[in-house]
């Protein structure tokens, strides 16, 4: 069969080889550069590097955070994405297509538009601040950036496996006796799940190696709100390019570790669901 | 995010959880559930957007108007289209030819092929900015080579535009996968039996069955390219009407305490984002329509 299919579709061996020079010049030779680069370190050198008491701290709040904000964003990712599939309300359409806003703005604006409101004299910093507490320019000026990009990965990985539930099945728990949250709890959330923990690890993915968004309002201070990727450009500035280029292959292989967890639940969903993601 | 379209669906049908009562909530959970997603849908997502407007116009319309009419703004402005302009049509050609690969024809490896794509989406935009500065920086592999050649990658246009399709990379392709998947090969393979070239195969066949997929991951593909910061901001050099981008020059302003103008140009980008959404939600309703024709 498969055979036949390249014979009657062209371009196989047009498309294959662009496809892989295009990939590879791009992406896996400039990546390549990093492990090339950090080979020249040895396991003590290398070590050292990446765990300063600077760097560890920024890894605390680098995954501190993301893993905090992803948790966020899938309790009310997932009652957003309830809300869209199974209510209708006014406004729907718009708040539907405007969910997708932190894929669409660049980070910088949002890094700056977040600052200007949680900083002393903006909406909510004026309110908060004479309270006692603060946002902007703490560890909690990075989580809410980070909840701000992470939020459409969940919504948006749970909404059409909600979209495609059978309806059926809940119908058949009712009328077997169940109680709506008996129902939600033992026949929809299953169901849910795997996108859930995609959508989760997505939004945690996405958010470790965020940049944009954070440096504005998270004050970078030493130990206290320096993220992980300010940790490289740190380095860069001050023309340690094998320092940089080390931390950097710390978060290049944490980013393999996920997109391997992360194809495995998408494969568990579409397995779960008999859907193709 | 990948398949909008392929997923493209009408919002109109809640009704039929609505109407049953097997699968409905009593009132007020249904309005607390849907209180609090939009509260905090409102807070976290529509406050930060209210804001770049708000900020912008802070010192009146002809202090919007002035930045955006600043000479260093104007460059930068000119810079991200550029940029743009190479990187979205190198990344469509390319999202083209991977999911033509992928959706029409079957080999081993398929799976790890599109890893492999997706690869650019889970790498900290910084790393991207900092693999190019390995390759072509001073101390670089190619560094020295080019120096002797004078030619200019990192802290100019072309590093500016590597950067930018790295991290632009998988968009058109992310779209086109699931939706050339869908639409399986025997359309194609009917034009190729009946003597159709493989170019007027595509032009004729493929691509009206693909263009609102193609439409959509290529102006998201384009919201992103002209808003990438991280990545942009390792190679650019930051050197103010040269190699300065929008998003750059926001960081330049804002970092000066020129607030207002820093959120003027913010509010060109925003503005670009909203177009973003607004023809995706087109494309959307575009698909469903056509879905509900055949």
């Amino acid at each position: 069969m498969s055979k036949a299919a390249r014979r009657v579709l062209p371009g196989f061996n047009l498309s294959l080889g662009y496809t892989l020079v295009y990939l590879s010049l791009l992406v896996l030779i400039p990546l390549a550069a990093t492990f090339i680069k950090t080979s020249a370190l040895t396991w003590e050198q290398f070590w050292q590097v990446t765990t300063t008491p600077r760097v560890l701290a920024s890894y605390r709040l680098s995954f501190g955070t993301a893993l905090f904000a992803a948790g966020i964003n899938a309790v009310f990712g997932l009652l957003l994405a309830w809300s869209l599939v199974r209510y209708s309300f006014p406004g729907k359409k718009l708040v539907d297509s405007l969910v997708d806003l932190p894929f669409a703005l660049p980070t910088a604006v949002a890094g700056i538009a977040l600052t200007a409101i949680y900083a002393k004299n903006g909406w909510v910093g004026s309110i908060i601040e004479p309270l006692g507490y603060k946002i902007a320019f703490t560890p909690w000026g990075v989580l809410i950036a980070l909840i701000f990009i992470g939020l459409p990965f969940v919504v948006r990985t749970v909404q059409p496996i909600l979209q495609d539930l059978d309806a059926e099945l809940e119908e058949a728990a009712a009328s077997l006796g169940a109680h709506r949250w008996q129902t939600f709890r033992q026949v929809i959330f299953p169901a849910l799940l795997p996108a859930l923990l995609t959508g989760f690890a997505l939004a945690f993915a996405r958010a470790v190696g965020e940049y944009g968004s954070v440096i504005f309002i998270a004050g970078n201070i030493p130990l206290v709100s320096e993220i992980t990727p300010l940790m490289i450009i740190t380095k860069l500035e001050q023309y340690d390019y094998t320092g940089a280029t080390a931390i950097a292959v710390v978060m290049l292989l944490l980013s393999f570790i996920l997109l391997l967890i992360i194809n495995a639940l998408q494969g568990w969903t579409s397995s779960r669901t008999g859907r193709d993601r | 995010m990948a398949g909008a379209v392929a997923h493209a669906w009408s919002g109109a049908n809640a009704r039929k959880y609505e109407d049953s009562a097997a699968t409905r909530e009593p009132w007020l959970v249904k309005w607390t559930i849907i209180t609090i997603s939009l509260a905090f849908f409102g807070f976290f997502l529509l406050l930060p957007l209210v804001a770049v407007f708000t900020e912008a116009f802070r010192k009146g319309v002809e202090a919007y108007f002035a930045a955006l009419s600043d000479p260093d703004a104007l460059s930068s402005i000119k810079l991200t289209l550029i940029a743009a302009a190479i990187a979205v049509p190198l990344n469509l050609v390319f999202g083209v030819a991977a999911a033509w690969l992928i959706a029409k024809f079957q080999f081993k490896g398929k799976q790890f092929l599109i890893s492999l794509i997706d690869l650019p989406f889970s790498v900290s935009p910084v790393v991207a900015g900092l693999i190019y500065v390995l390759i072509f920086g001073a101390q670089g592999w190619f560094g020295p080579w080019l120096q002797d050649h004078d030619i200019k990658i990192l802290f100019a246009v072309p590093g500016i535009v590597l950067a930018t399709v790295f991290v632009t990379f998988p968009f058109v392709a992310r779209e086109l996968i699931p939706l050339m998947e869908a639409q399986g090969r025997e359309e194609e393979e009917a034009a190729v039996v009946l003597g159709a070239s493989g170019f007027q195969t595509f032009w004729h066949v493929t691509l009206p069955n693909i263009k609102w997929g193609l439409l959509y991951g290529v102006i998201l593909c384009n919201a992103r390219a002209m808003g990438e910061f991280g990545a942009v901001s390792v190679v650019s050099g930051k050197i103010r009407g040269e190699t300065n981008t929008m998003p750059l020059h926001v960081e330049i302003l804002y970092n000066e305490y020129r607030f207002s103008a820093a959120f003027a140009v913010a509010s060109l980008l925003a503005l670009l984002a909203l177009v973003t959404l607004a023809v995706k939600t087109y494309v959307e309703w575009r698909a469903a329509q056509s879905f509900k024709d055949e």
